[in-house]
């Protein structure tokens, strides 16, 4: 080839690389945090502090952006998924949220947890319009697209599963008196309304209302005063160490009213055991994502790759603990939001893409249990099965219910 | 109690000369004010909150400072009124639509007010069992603030949310930038107020306190009525700190209070140097910042990397920042002689 040949195939070269890049330019949108290699997501969790048991939802998290990072990334693009501490402290989330916006430059958070944490923030987020996604908490409060557009929720509120007892219970024990023991908090309260507004106009079947304190040392007096209002179910709003102490007093007294739980006590380790086994039996509760202690799912595709994915980048985790399979499952759902954003990492385009999933399945999830979102439903998961407690382990029955609660 | 109130009676803040030994040079002051000043000109506004908030609980540091570094009792109880004087500017801005500048001083008022009359059964107490007492204090905030009777005004545990102000009549300032200005203005005025209530004949009569309450009481200094003072005014500057701190992180919750804030208060005295009030601000920045280093050199272990570079402050500098000024004065003196 002579000098000049090759100098105008060079140049030719060189403008085709230069009209396809300038094509590819294009069609490329990015906001702070999205580049062409890399896309950068925030995240806070306590690691530290009395909350730090629920670190394990933020290294479940790590874990799945690493593997998809091994796989090749999302759409040729890595993920720096950059997780901070807060200690379950508001200022501090405050303080590492800026970090993370302004320092970081992150393009969204992602599942940071807690109530208060999240509440701190979201005024600043929504200011700010950067995404507040997934957060990892059951108050209701994060279904407001009109007040707070960039901040959406994920688990099935606690409201909503109450609303699917009240469902229950209107369909399998009309006419049948209720009690309600409940934790004197946000989450107690939050569960009470739902039931209440699941019953609507039956609401006066409730015949008691119990409510007690975290730092009582026990419920046993409750559950007794409770009996003498002679209801036939009894309703545990409660927290495990409490859910346990109700359930083991039922069974010393001998009362066998219709039980549920509430899904935050449906530990079989840290409740059912503790209470006993025998008088655990058939207690109700309600759950949307697979227990990987039970062992119906032992040969489960869904719960294999959770394995698997713990068995490589994350072997120091205790599987059955249930905030791993909590910050698994919100990854998945990132990972499938940041998918369909393509190449237009627009914060815009990130809320328009969370607010457009149909039905989404994912593995670590019930059967059935899927995850739906609009322009005006910020609640992803509002679908719960009912199970039972019987021999050693919980028994899913019936269908897949909703709880659906219109946002505002 | 020997450990720390050997650090108190060591210190050279009890020395003939008080006024040189508690605060900076006026060389030095002028410095550190300058860089306070023209800093956040020159930094995102990130830094600028992180600066806002070094300042907040320096002053935080500083009330207990006098406590300690002054009169010489111990408080673990910090928190509790750092929350009270959140809770006071959140309720008075977000139900009373007050002007976040006139909250302060109520937040101060009410803060000294609950400190003197938390001071008048601690005066029974001395030492660490005071520390116990005011410990108490700290672990029944977090729960008090939840109760259901004052939910209408706190929030319950769903806490208040805080609007953050504008600059006023029109400044070209961000608000974080303005905040900053606002809090540097009102820590130099409680700075400068501290370290005149400690050259006082009151400041005296603390410390003859501190050092012999025995003696003091001879010397015709009311003992009761100065203890209780001095648990007053550290609680009504550490009040207003709160009520800063509330404007600035634009958000108040139970959680944000607990025990492990006093702790941080404390830790961040002792590194300081106990007794030595520019020293606050040192042990502020120890508090805000070494944690974020710790998290940085590992996660998981966070805590113990920040318990591990706590030892070694200590262990290497027991006085805190104190001695090293002391030293890096010593030096500067040596060279000049040279």
């Amino acid at each position: 080839m002579s000098t000049r040949r090759r100098l105008a195939s060079a140049f030719l070269g060189f403008a085709v690389a230069a009209t396809t890049a300038s094509a590819a330019l294009a069609q490329k949108q990015y906001d702070t945090g999205a580049t062409d290699t890399e896309i950068k997501i925030g995240n806070i969790v306590p690691y530290s502090g009395p909350a730090s048991a629920y670190g394990s939802v933020g290294k479940a998290m790590a874990a799945v952006f690493k593997k998809v990072n091994d796989e090749g990334g999302i759409n040729g693009r890595k993920i720096n998924f950059i997780s901070y501490d807060d200690g379950y402290s508001p200022p501090k989330t405050v303080e590492q949220a800026r970090k993370l916006v302004e320092s970081d430059e992150v393009l969204l958070l992602v599942g940071t947890l807690g109530t208060a944490p999240n509440t701190a923030i979201q005024k600043y987020l929504n200011s700010k319009k950067v995404p507040q996604l997934f957060v990892a908490t059951g108050a209701t409060k994060w279904n407001e697209p009109k007040t707070f557009p960039w901040t959406m929720g994920w688990l099935p509120s606690y409201q909503s599963e109450s609303r699917i007892y009240a469902k229950y219970l209107s369909k399998e024990k009309p006419g049948a008196k209720v009690a309600v023991l409940y934790q004197n908090d946000d989450m107690g309260k939050d569960y009470l309304k739902g039931l209440k507004d699941g019953f609507g106009a039956d609401a006066s079947r409730i015949v008691a209302e119990e409510s007690y304190e975290v730092s009582e040392p026990t419920v046993d007096s409750h559950v007794v005063k409770i009996k003498s209002a002679n209801p036939d179910v009894l309703l545990l709003y409660t927290t495990p160490k409490f859910g346990a102490q109700a359930i083991k007093k039922l069974g010393e007294m001998n009362w066998k009213p219709v039980t549920i739980v509430s899904n935050v006590s449906a530990s079989t380790a840290a409740v059912m055991k503790p209470a006993g086994i025998e008088n655990s039996q058939g207690v109700i509760s309600a759950a949307y994502a697979k227990d990987v202690s039970d062992p119906q799912w032992a040969s489960d595709a869904g719960i294999k790759a959770f394995d698997d994915l713990l068995a490589k980048y994350l072997p120091e985790m205790n599987r059955i603990d249930s905030s791993a399979m909590t910050g698994y499952n919100l990854a998945t759902t990132m990972v499938e939001v940041l998918r369909r954003c393509g190449d237009n990492l627009t914060r815009e385009n990130v809320m328009k893409q969370a607010q457009s999933l149909k039905q989404f399945a994912q593995g670590g999830l019930l059967p059935g249990v899927t995850l739906t979102t609009s322009a005006t439903d910020y609640m992803p998961i509002e679908q719960l099965q009912l199970m039972q407690f019987k021999g050693e382990r919980w028994q899913l029955f019936g269908e897949v219910i909703s709880g659906e609660i219109a946002g505002n | 109690m020997s450990a720390a109130e050997e650090v108190v009676t060591e210190a050279p803040a009890v020395e003939a000369v008080p006024k040189r030994a508690m605060t900076l040079g006026y060389g030095t002051s002028l410095v550190v004010l300058a860089a306070l000043i023209l800093t956040p000109l020159f930094v995102k506004n990130f830094v600028i909150f992180q600066m806002t908030m070094l300042l907040i609980y320096g002053l935080a540091v500083l009330a207990l400072n006098i406590l300690t570094g002054g009169s010489g009792q111990f408080s673990l109880g910090q928190s509790a009124f750092y929350a009270i004087g959140a809770y006071t500017t959140a309720i008075l801005m977000e139900h009373f639509n007050v002007n976040y500048a006139l909250t302060l001083p109520v937040a101060g008022v009410i803060c000294f007010g609950a400190g003197f009359l938390f001071g008048q059964p601690a005066l029974r107490l001395s030492g660490i069992y005071l520390a116990l007492a005011t410990f108490a204090l700290a672990l029944a905030m977090p729960q008090l603030l939840k109760l259901g009777f004052l939910e209408h005004w706190t929030g319950g545990v769903q806490g208040l949310v805080v609007t953050k102000p504008d600059a006023p009549f029109g400044l070209p300032l961000s608000q974080d930038m303005w905040l900053y200005y606002f809090t540097l203005a009102v820590s130099i005025g409680i700075y400068i107020a501290s370290v005149n209530l400690l050259r006082s004949r009151s400041g005296r009569a603390l410390m003859s306190i501190r050092d012999n309450e025995i003696a003091a009481s001879a010397m015709g200094v009311n003992v009761a009525l100065y203890k209780t003072l001095a648990f007053g005014v550290s609680a009504g500057i550490t009040g207003i700190a709160g009520g800063l701190g509330a404007i600035a992180v634009q958000f108040v919750a139970p959680d944000g209070y607990t025990i492990t804030l006093a702790i941080s208060l404390f830790v961040g005295m002792v590194v300081g140097g106990v007794g030595w009030l520019p020293g606050s601000i040192v042990g502020s920045a120890f508090i805000i910042f070494v944690p974020n280093i710790a998290e940085g050199i590992s996660k998981g272990l966070s805590g113990a990397v920040f318990g591990v570079l706590l030892f070694l402050v200590i262990y290497l500098v027991p006085h805190g920042a104190r001695q090293v000024a002391l030293v890096a004065q010593q030096l500067t003196a040596k060279l000049k002689r040279n």
